[in-house]
């Protein structure tokens, strides 16, 4: 097996990815940065993103409201001293996309423009039309080519990470194009590899978010934080699932039930505020947690829209007229007119609830350091606790940002006067890599269908951790991930091709997202509370008492998981009511 | 929800066992508003889990999923079902060379993308303390067309001077350059020159206008590669009538 | 086995039949031929002219025959369509922002289409028609 030395290895190339390959070019310009991706980097999955991303800049906004807004949106479940530092780097480094080119909307005096968010007191969040996640990756992408020292490999299918003398020294990963394995072996490693939400049959996320970074550090022994949590977007195209931003609703955007009503009001985020004049933190601008539970409760009253792809309510747009839509929400018009036929300037286009991000994933704290030494994590893979149960719309953009660069900072120090490398033992855990891979080839006893299995692990999630669970759902979804995980050992490999084997990597990530399925569901059903995104029909209470800590997962192999908790980091802001009603202003 | 059998007929290619690439034929029932991305998947799901093509967003804006679609370069992640009659023949990315199956490998055009500097090259670097660059939404709208290139390469599958004449650097790669010439925030136009106002560069482009037609980001390269000859024009005419004017 | 890329050759004289928008490109290109013609015939007409009067009056002659009408016909089609497809470029290559809006490109071509018309009247009108 070729090695390939290098000083830093990142795993994924999206916004964190290249945000931290970059960071180790400008501070370091000798260091050799080894950046690995299954994808060209400009596929990663920021580039779906839409609405924009958050960082105090008007003078009527201040760090403390940023912070008081992401505390609450995240039902108090955030590390404190991780969100104090986010609000104060975020301004820094969205002003360095700007100096690196981004197209941000302009005010009429050239400064950036900012619009109104769900869950945020002032209007502070930057955009470029409803394409900003597409923005910050290619301006990203394209900053990047001009360092050196960033060596990409592009299409990289990176398997596992070697782990000697208690620290983390690298990475194995397949040349997808050639099948040839090739081992990384790096002073540091960075994990940015997304988020898992491909365990959902109806997800906004792209078929590569399958949480392979999350599942490498679970493999090697790196805790898995808060898993339980996952975001379900209030307004989602309902035949494919994808995105109609949050800015839909920040532009002026209502959402109504069959009768008309602009329900959100029934749900403590009333009273109503006049259409097309939206305002801050109440009603269509409310959390995204809540938002997505007052669908389900629209639904169990039977209040929804029956369409072809289902039970629906309907965001209208249609106030806002056609060139404001046409300058701040093409995508969006796009999107509802190919995919579903609705022009949403003249139409209010039904929507439900889709999977579209999760709070949780590997531990790290706020230099992006995970438990392992060595490795460090940053973006939708890591939880370094900035968006506790509940994320708000437009932090993300600015974590990938914030903590990219911080992983990179942070991977500079630990590299700093460490021994040499065993690489006999590196070359042993390599080894061991490509016996795995030789196994499933090799395998001749398989009884079990990738598709079939990963079906059946999509119903599981779908029916038993969706946006309310119970004990009983739970219980079953815990019981059916482990069978699952079982019967994937006995999963066959169709295609024994060594060229460009979708067939293989679709069984490798499947292995990845049922490790993710295992934490989340095991997480849900210990976390006897309802918090944020985790909300339980048998405990309908928030109780800080017992929960006010973040549920750690271990890996025992096949057995069922370790849970252990971590206390949250409190430093300014008690637990609180979340309050959304525009009245108490 | 209607529903109707779908017949593909795919290019199939792999290296291990042939020498030639040949065509395949798949039925499948579909859901009418589906889209050709759909119909793959369905394919690899239920019946030939060895057939290989990228994919991911499946909303036109990863640009993994280009492919020639009845001969049209598409993104079947956005070439509807709906659209299409009879059987419906895929095949992979023209001009590229062909991996496996639908998969090609890019490698040129992303060596072209870096040697046109598709990054912004300021006067003068600016700390963060000094704030943004004010910039109008007039100087946005100067470029942002141009910046909303999601580089899927139907482009190049739709440039006959590229599957001609393939050093031309292309219609993608070019645009960006010309985006970034176009940002009021940069000074790099000079440096950029070097590649683009050259025979590999737009003065390859004939003006056939394919790429225009075919891009799914309503980007328009023709138009980008067309100014970029008229200020190159105009440089040239200063540099050798008016020696004195321009530097 | 590893890689083994596939190149697919373009045909070099055979591929603008893969599409109808190639072939009107093709069709764009080959208007040349005619202009380039009909610019080497006002060459021939000058030297004619330079040589005498008998000369050009054969000129003149030969100019009437039903080849040379035809191919006048020809020659005239040929660069109304190119002038067609020009004056329709010309709101891709010279796009006019007004503020944060374009100048819709029909007014761009349009421009061009009434400066066409317009000079050519003078023309006319310098030729002594009117």
């Amino acid at each position: 097996m070729e090695t390939i030395s290098t000083d830093v290895a990142i795993i994924g190339a999206g916004g964190a990815g290249l945000r931290a390959a970059i960071a180790l070019a400008e501070t370091d310009p000798t260091l050799r940065i080894a950046l690995i991706s299954k994808v060209y980097p400009m596929r990663s999955h920021t580039c779906a993103a839409e609405g924009g991303a958050a960082g105090v800049i008007k003078p009527d906004d201040s760090f403390d409201f940023h912070f008081h807004d992401t505390v609450g949106g995240g039902d108090w479940l955030s590390d404190q001293d991780c969100v104090e530092y986010f609000v104060k780097e975020a301004p820094k480094e969205l002003l360095q996309l700007e100096h690196w080119g981004c197209p941000w909307n302009r005010a009429a005096d050239g400064s950036v423009a900012v619009r109104p968010f769900g869950g945020m007191k002032k209007q502070r969040t930057w955009f470029a039309a409803d394409k900003s996640g597409f923005h910050i990756l290619h301006t990203l992408f394209q900053t990047s080519l001009q360092f050196p020292s960033i060596t990409r490999y592009d299409e990289y299918f990176a398997l596992d990470l070697l782990v000697d003398d208690g620290r983390c020294q690298g990475v194995t990963a397949m040349e997808m194009r050639s099948g040839q394995l090739r081992q990384f072996h790096a002073k540091a490693v960075i994990i940015a590899g997304g988020g898992a939400g491909r365990m959902f049959p109806f997800s906004t996320n792209g078929a590569i978010k399958t949480g392979d970074g999350m599942a490498m550090a679970y493999r090697a022994g790196a805790p898995l934080k808060d898993m339980e949590f996952i975001q379900y977007h209030p307004t989602g195209l309902p035949n494919t699932g994808s995105l109609l931003t949050e800015a839909c609703r920040g532009e002026g955007g209502i959402l109504v039930n069959k009768h008309g009503r602009r329900y959100l009001q029934d749900y403590g985020m009333g009273p109503e505020t006049p259409v097309g004049q939206p305002q801050l933190k109440t009603m269509e601008l409310g959390p995204r947690d809540r938002l997505s539970q007052a669908y389900w409760h629209e639904l169990q009253k039977g209040n929804t829209v029956s369409t072809q792809w289902g039970e629906c309510v309907l965001l209208d747009m249609r106030h806002l007229g056609e060139r404001k839509i046409h300058e701040r929400l093409p995508l969006v018009q796009e999107l509802a007119a190919s995919y579903l036929g609705v022009d949403i300037v003249r139409e209010p286009v039904p929507i439900r609830p889709v999977v579209h991000y999760m709070m949780g994933g590997i531990s790290t704290n706020t230099r992006a350091a995970t438990p392992l030494p060595g490795l460090f994590a940053a973006g939708e893979c890591a939880c370094v606790s900035l968006n506790g149960a509940n994320r708000l719309g437009s932090n993300s953009l600015v974590e990938l940002l914030v903590f990219g660069r911080s992983a990179a900072l942070s991977a500079i120090e630990h590299i700093q006067g460490l021994p040499a490398a065993d690489t006999a033992a590196l070359n042993a855990r390599a080894e061991e890599t490509q016996m795995r891979i030789r196994e499933l080839f090799s395998r001749s006893d398989g009884t079990e269908s990738m598709s079939g299995l990963r079906k059946e692990m999509m119903d599981t999630m779908e029916k038993n951790v969706g946006i309310y669970r119970n004990e009983e759902g739970l219980q079953e979804g815990v019981a059916k991930i482990h069978e699952l995980r079982e019967r994937y050992r006995r999963v066959i490999l169709t295609d024994k091709t060594n060229v460009f084997n979708t067939d293989l990597f679709q069984v490798l990530e499947l292995g990845s997202m049922l490790d993710c399925a295992e934490a989340v569901t095991v997480g849900a059903l210990a976390r006897k509370e309802s918090r944020g995104a985790h909300q339980r029909l048998d405990h309908v209470e928030r109780d800080d008492k017992n929960y006010l800590r973040h549920t750690m997962v271990y890996r025992q192999g096949q057995e069922a998981p370790r849970v252990d908790y971590l206390d949250v980091v409190i430093t300014k802001s008690p637990p609180g009511v979340r309050d959304y009603s525009g009245d108490h202003k | 929800m209607k529903q109707r059998l779908v017949q593909l007929e795919v290019l199939r290619y792999n290296p291990d066992t042939d020498s030639e690439a040949s065509f395949q034929r798949y039925e499948v029932v579909c859901q009418d508003e589906w889209v050709v991305l759909d119909a793959l998947n369905k394919v690899k799901e239920s019946i030939d889990p060895t057939l290989n093509y990228r994919w991911s967003c499946h909303m036109a804006v990863c640009g993994s999923c280009g492919m020639m679609i009845n001969g049209e370069p598409k993104l079947a992640c956005h070439a509807f079902l709906r659209d299409y009659e009879g059987v419906i023949r895929i095949e992979p990315l023209a001009h590229f060379p062909i991996e496996r199956d639908l998969v090609t490998a890019p490698d040129d055009f992303m060596e072209k993308l870096k040697r046109v500097k598709p990054y912004l090259i300021p006067q003068q670097k600016r700390s963060l303390d000094e704030g943004e660059n004010r910039q109008t939404p007039a100087q946005l709208m100067k470029f942002r067309q141009y910046s909303m290139c999601i580089n899927c390469m139907l482009c190049y599958a739709a440039c006959p001077e590229y599957g001609l004449t393939p050093k031309f650097i292309g219609p993608a790669a070019l645009t960006l350059a010309h985006r970034y010439n176009q940002d009021s925030r940069d000074a790099g136009r000079a440096e950029r020159q070097e590649v683009a106002a050259t025979h590999e560069g737009v003065w390859e482009c004939t003006f056939v206008g394919a790429c225009s037609e075919v891009c799914p980001a309503h980007v328009d390269p023709a138009s980008a590669l067309q100014q970029m000859k008229i200020s190159s024009s105009i440089d040239w005419l200063k540099e050798h009538l008016m020696p004195w004017g321009s530097k | 086995m590893s890689r083994r890329p596939l190149v697919r050759e373009v045909p070099p004289t055979s591929w603008f039949f893969r599409h109808p928008r190639y072939l009107r490109y093709m069709a764009r290109e080959v208007t040349c031929i005619f202009i380039g013609a009909y610019c080497v015939l006002l060459v021939v007409g000058l030297q004619r002219l330079a040589a005498g009067q008998a000369s050009y009056e054969a000129f003149l002659a030969a100019l009437r025959s039903p080849a040379s009408i035809v191919f006048h016909a020809l020659a005239l089609v040929a660069a109304v369509y190119h002038a067609a497809t020009w004056f329709n470029a010309t709101q891709k290559a010279m796009p006019v922002q007004v503020g944060e809006d374009f100048l819709p490109g029909t007014v761009i071509s349009g421009a061009h289409y009434v400066a066409w018309v317009v000079l050519s009247f003078v023309v006319l009108f310098l030729a002594g028609v009117f």
